[in-house]
């Protein structure tokens, strides 16, 4: 079926892997911890259902520019964005939305796996409620859907009234992607989603976010430069708050630009 | 040179001050044990002495009737056993939501600030104030402006020292939960009242019990605020408008007393508050340990 619909053209496009549709356009993003001055003009695309993977030194501010998107730095009064992250027409930094929906449409998967204090059920469906009234069936299906995505719905199907507290961190971590989905957003932010993970869950998540890109458009900040080559379509690299090099994640592997981005790859520096 | 003569060597110049090092450890631990020895005698003969007093004035009619005249057989301890269950439990019901909301308000919204720091500074003068001070304090403003003693003026008193402690184990509380777990919570976009309500305040909710449970313990025992407020009666009431009986005063004015079955009652009344106290204490641990 696929093959039918695709025209030769749009084939060679996407083996190309040339920008498709843009779906946030960042443009002269400044960022400031007080007066320290964290994200230095930072300007790119990220392309509609791919992944978008962030790597550089720890510091270089990957994480900053993640917590940008969603607003996340709000919660710190001391922290302060400047410039223009456009999605959708709207500049989110100064956007008259009410936060909360910037946020249920960019969802956030961090660091360390955080299921909250209830039932593996309560966790997923705690999102939802947030914006949606359902009844009890509907629901239910809502759940179920979203466990099955994060591929957790065989492991906990029989035990949805127990503590998500209870499940390993590996589970965990799904769980907490599976709450993220479940809330049905257009881009999902992954914040170094495997650093607290062991090889076997890392693989699993991998696979996850390779599926994901079907649907979601998603960012990912990685230390690990395996990890970024193998599930994402584009990197950036960023070193000291800017970004110095982004493109394609085979031309910036194979053949990076600059003698920077090659060093930090090859691990002669970082 | 052998092998086993070489390790000797390399074990011989450390041995001196690997000796002094274990002289020392044996020291520093006799000394520690002894210190902990010197509490624990107290605390056993305390609860010894407590047992086998209190043990011999026990007895059904404790339960059912009510303190007796001087110079009379019999009688019991059921006016001061329920006065105080009703003052305690009152004044429980009265502090805990004031303190917990005022705890809410230290940790997730008054962190940084000047409001925040001025209610914490009052909150840790009111925690170590003595609770003579708070019995008199509502003696001048509740007690003389009435002109009457009474189980109100008493909850009243045991409220302002449930207060400060439920606010600073609540706001503990509070901060020990991670960062990362409201982030999570605010990325799915809940506003602040939900993330507080459902996340944090549940996170840290056995440690906000148990902090409540360690304030009625507190408030069971004290004896200063009661004494010029809810003072005493000699008779059984519900009556909150009157003066009302409660275990500490009937101790202390029963254990002071020349009549041989008051001070046995008295001891009565140290064994069940002793014990009562202790329940509590085991229960706080238990709901703090199974839920974390």
């Amino acid at each position: 079926m696929e093959v039918t619909l695709k025209s030769g053209a749009t084939d060679a496009v996407a083996a190309s892997g040339a920008p498709e549709r843009s779906k946030m356009s960042i443009r002269n993003l400044q960022f400031y911890y007080g007066k320290y001055h964290a994200l230095k003009n930072v300007n790119l695309e990220i392309a509609e259902k791919k992944v978008t993977a962030f790597i550089g030194p720890s510091g270089c501010g990957k994480s900053t520019l993640l917590r940008v998107f969603n607003r996340m730095f709000e919660l710190y009064p001391e922290q302060r964005a400047e410039g223009e992250v456009m999605m959708d027409g709207d500049n989110l930094i100064r956007s008259k939305q009410d936060v909360a929906l910037i946020r249920a449409r960019i969802g956030m998967v961090f660091q360390k796996p955080t299921p909250f204090p209830m039932t593996i059920y309560e966790n997923i469906a705690f999102g939802v409620r947030l914006f949606e009234n359902m009844t009890k069936a509907q629901l239910d299906e809502r759940v179920e859907w979203a466990l099955r995505k994060a591929a957790l719905w065989n492991e906990v199907k029989d035990k949805l009234a127990q503590a998500g507290t209870s499940l390993s961190g590996g589970q965990q971590q799904r769980l907490c992607i599976a709450r993220t989905i479940a809330v049905k957003p257009d881009v999902i932010l992954f914040d170094e989603p495997c650093s607290a993970l062991d090889p076997i869950s890392t693989a699993k998540i991998e696979e996850l976010i390779d599926e994901l890109k079907q649907e979601y458009t998603v960012a990912i900040v990685t230390h690990n430069m395996q990890q970024a080559a193998r599930v994402s379509d584009y990197t950036a690299y960023m070193y000291l708050g800017e970004l110095l090099e982004f493109g394609e994640t085979d031309q910036i592997f194979i053949k990076p630009k600059k003698k920077e981005t090659e060093d930090y790859i090859t691990g002669r520096f970082g | 040179m052998t092998a086993v003569a070489q390790s000797v060597q390399a074990t011989e110049h450390r041995l001196p001050l690997h000796r002094r090092r274990k002289l020392v450890n044996a020291i520093a631990l006799t000394l520690s044990l002894g210190a902990m020895l010197f509490g624990l005698v107290w605390l056993i003969w305390i609860l010894f002495e407590t047992f086998y007093l209190g043990l011999t004035g026990l007895s059904w009619q404790l339960f059912t009737e009510s303190t007796p005249p001087p110079n009379v057989e019999g009688g019991g301890l059921a006016n001061a056993i329920v006065g105080s269950l009703i003052m305690v439990l009152l004044a429980t019901l009265v502090g805990t939501p004031i303190g917990v909301f005022a705890g809410i308000y230290l940790a997730e919204y008054g962190r940084t600030g000047w409001l925040g720091s001025v209610t914490r500074f009052i909150n840790d003068i009111l925690l170590s104030a003595p609770s003579i001070v708070i019995g008199l304090f509502i003696y001048a403003v509740v007690v003389a402006q009435t002109r009457n003693f009474s189980g109100y003026a008493g909850v009243l008193a045991l409220a302002l020292i449930v207060i400060p402690v439920v606010i600073r184990t609540t706001e503990n509380m509070l901060q020990l939960i991670p960062n990362a777990l409201r982030e999570a919570a605010y990325a799915l976009g809940s506003p602040k009242w939900i993330v507080i309500r459902s996340v944090t305040l549940k996170a840290a909710r056995s440690g906000v019990v148990t902090g409540v449970l360690l304030a009625l313990a507190r408030i069971a025992g004290e004896t200063a605020p009661l004494l010029f407020t809810a003072l005493s009666n000699q008779f059984f009431t519900w009556n909150l408008n009157e003066p009302m009986a409660n275990l500490p005063v009937t101790i202390f004015k029963f254990a002071m007393s020349p009549f041989k079955n008051w001070q046995e009652m008295a001891w009565a009344g140290v064994f069940l508050i002793t014990m009562g106290v202790l329940v509590l204490n085991i229960a706080a641990r238990v709901i703090f340990r199974r839920h974390d």
